[in-house]
């Protein structure tokens, strides 16, 4: 078989003719009993073992591997003997159970124990071969070093779970930031709104962002035994910069109601105060709000509501006649920018069955359409609030949160809503008292 | 909770027939019992399950800390017990399966009426008058040999794990998927089971129980079969001519007619 094969005589070579002949001698030389060399000395391990592992055959770069002799090794050992006890327990779990039912298995990393009591990475592969009738004779495997590999795969495998370290422990941070932000915001907000005889009142707050503290703020609390004061606004920008700014806000109205409730003295009051806090900083900083009182009638159920405004959208009053109508509060300047400023303010009376409604921009501003190029805008809430008027607070907050959510990815600003009401009086229940 | 699809329950075989459950042990999936599944169907209800965290179960319902004990596994088999309403069922169950039918036999004693157990090992671990077979560096080194074929399941369980179960490639792709879970999932499955001592739970055995051991088993050795035989009062014990820990995989036709002669005593 190994005789010179015919070769086309190369014109390009002019040596060729004249060693052609000993090039093939040097081939056949090198070719020289390739069966059994290739076998014996390949750059793997071979081995045959019969189906119950009995190993059957093995080459000699295996057995230089494990250091022991071929006499050792061949019929008097199993391959799972050859392996490490956890790699003896990997086979017997997952690599023989596999090669049974498949027939083959492939680049299974195992270790071998050296004579020297060392150990060898390896990658095994193995496959079955049948006899004619389709019975399983003999099992074939091939071993190969993997050294080098398994230091490359460990140090994957390192950063692989340092990889998964991190991403956990970000995923923790976060949430304890999202926790921590939540905990803040809610400090914002009145956890519940007080009850007042006679009156009701609804909030509602949406957070555009987990991430991001909101800049709206509203609130309702009790000046003395028969006033309320309440309001709602702003605070321009976003997060812990605006939220530190609605904290100053929040609690200069309260104080500064508690000392005089008349709803301009007390945006006055606030101006002053951001104003001396957020000048010269560098940073200005300001907000736009609507600030109120309200005393109810024990004797008619009305209540009168004193407010002012800087620089917020005007309030909404729905009548318990079916219309709606906003409160006009022109030329309220935004609070804290300028020294001194003044505000604007209106009164309204309340009667059963009226909601008085106060929102910020994030509500108007919301855009929509199909394109989300157009804002909801004033006329549309005007229209939408028609619809409310009679209703009760309470459901005038639940439709407009319903409006809220229909406006989806629109509605990208937090927006705070506040509504309070006398409840309409009932006919029926009136009658039966 | 669709326990048939969590578990991705398999029944087959003569429906009119007794029940035998199926359950493979550590490290592979239903398809282990495909050589005994032809024995069992002329006469019996065979059903084949996947643990959760094995084959192609849901395996986004694994818990950690559900299946950190071999009680976890025992309600997936007593939770296919009720999903099908089985009544005096044969449990045939593969190493570490074997003692999973042990706890799920005390917790659901009417649906569970008899055991076999196919390579137990209450044990793994040597102890004082007590060989399992290992040592505990031992189990830590499986755990290892785990970690070092984890690049190549992530490359196998991709396909599955994506969910991408209606493409055609995947009658290629279930080759691999056999015996291939989840490496995390194995990994839990591995402690619990590398790791527990059901030794003193066989007492507890009620039922009917046959035990089955291989001549050569690396995982249980003769002494554990022996030890197993002893601890449950009235148990039958047969050690199988067979080398290594799946007999039903090396010698199915011995196993089969094992299981066989001790499901036909008990009809």
């Amino acid at each position: 078989m190994m005789g010179r094969t015919e070769q086309q005589p190369d014109p390009n070579d002019p040596d060729h003719c004249h060693d052609g002949q000993a090039s093939d001698a040097a081939f056949a030389a090198l070719l020289e009993d390739s069966a059994d060399d290739l076998y014996e000395s390949a750059p793997c391990g071979y081995l045959s073992t019969l189906m119950d592992g009995t190993i059957a055959k093995a080459n000699r770069t295996l057995l230089n591997w494990l250091g022991l002799e071929r006499e050792a090794v061949v019929g008097r050992m199993r391959f799972a003997d050859l392996l490490s006890v956890g790699g003896r327990l990997y086979h017997e779990t997952h690599f023989a159970p596999l090669l049974r039912m498949q027939g083959e298995i492939n680049g299974i990393a195992l270790e071998v124990k050296r004579a020297d009591g060392g150990r060898m990475p390896v990658l095994v592969s193995s496959v079955v071969k049948h006899g004619s009738a389709g019975d399983p004779l003999l099992i074939r495997t091939t071993l190969f070093d993997a050294r080098d590999r398994r230091a490359y795969e460990e140090e994957l495998l390192r950063g692989r779970r340092a990889a998964e370290e991190a991403r956990r422990q970000s995923e923790a941070d976060r949430a304890r930031l999202q926790d921590a932000l939540a905990v803040l915001q809610q400090s914002l907000l009145p956890h519940t709104l007080p009850s007042v005889p006679g009156v009701e009142t609804a909030a509602y707050y949406h957070t555009a962002s987990a991430d991001r503290l909101g800049g709206d703020f509203y609130d309702v609390f009790p000046l003395d035994g028969k006033r309320f004061a309440f309001f709602l606004g702003d605070v321009c920008g976003k997060g812990p910069q605006a939220a530190a700014v609605t904290s100053l806000t929040r609690y200069t109205l309260r104080a500064a109601a508690l000392h005089d409730p008349d709803p301009v003295a007390a945006l006055t009051t606030l101006n002053h105060v951001l104003h001396e806090r957020y000048t010269g900083g560098g940073d200005p900083r300001y907000c736009t709000a609507v600030f109120g009182t309200f005393e109810p009638d024990p004797a008619t159920g009305a209540i009168a509501v004193q407010l002012a405004s800087g620089g917020h959208p005007p309030a909404l009053v729905l009548r318990a006649d079916g219309t709606a109508d906003f409160l006009p509060t022109p030329g309220g300047l935004l609070i804290g920018i300028l020294p001194s400023a003044p505000f604007t303010a209106a009164t309204t009376v309340l009667a059963p069955g009226d909601t008085l409604l106060l929102y910020t921009d994030g509500l108007t501003e919301a855009r929509t359409g199909k394109d989300r190029t157009s804002l909801y805008g004033d006329e549309a809430l005007l229209d939408f609030a028609v619809e409310l008027a009679g209703e009760s607070p309470h459901a005038v907050i639940q439709a407009l949160t319903g409006l809220l959510d229909s406006f989806g990815e629109g509605l990208d600003d937090d927006t705070a809503l506040l509504a309070l009401g006398v409840p309409p009086t009932d006919p029926e229940t009136r009658s039966t008292e | 909770m669709d326990i048939v699809r969590r578990n991705n329950v398999t029944v087959t075989g003569n429906l009119q027939g007794p029940t035998v459950i199926l359950a493979h042990g550590f490290g592979c999936d239903q398809n282990m019992w495909r050589l005994t599944v032809p024995a069992l169907a002329e006469d019996y209800r065979v059903v084949l399950f996947d643990y959760v965290g094995a084959g192609r179960s849901d395996s986004s319902v694994f818990s950690e800390r559900r299946y950190a004990s071999l009680h976890g596994y025992a309600q997936d088999v007593v939770d296919v017990c009720e999903a099908l309403d089985l009544r005096d069922a044969a449990f045939v169950g593969h190493s570490v399966s074997s003692m999973i039918g042990v706890l799920a036999a005390a917790m659901a004693p009417r649906r569970i009426g008899s055991l076999v157990m196919v390579a137990p090992s209450p044990r793994y671990i040597d102890e004082d008058g007590y060989r399992g077979g290992f040592s505990a560096e031992d189990i830590e080194e499986l755990l290892a040999s785990l970690e070092a074929n984890y690049l190549g399941w992530s490359g196998a369980m991709a396909p599955v794990i994506m969910g991408n179960e209606d493409r055609p490639e995947l009658g290629d792709e279930l080759k691999h998927s056999f015996c291939a879970t989840d490496p995390e999932m194995a990994r839990v499955f591995a402690r619990t089971t590398f790791l527990s001592d059901s030794r003193e739970e066989l007492k507890s055995v009620q039922v009917p129980t046959l035990v089955l051991e291989c001549t050569q088993d690396a995982i249980a050795p003769r002494e554990v079969g022996a030890f197993v035989h002893r601890a449950i009062a009235g148990s039958t014990l047969i050690t199988l001519d067979a080398t290594g820990h799946c007999p039903h995989l090396s010698a199915p036709e011995a196993t089969n007619a094992a299981i066989l002669g001790f499901l036909a005593e008990r009809r």
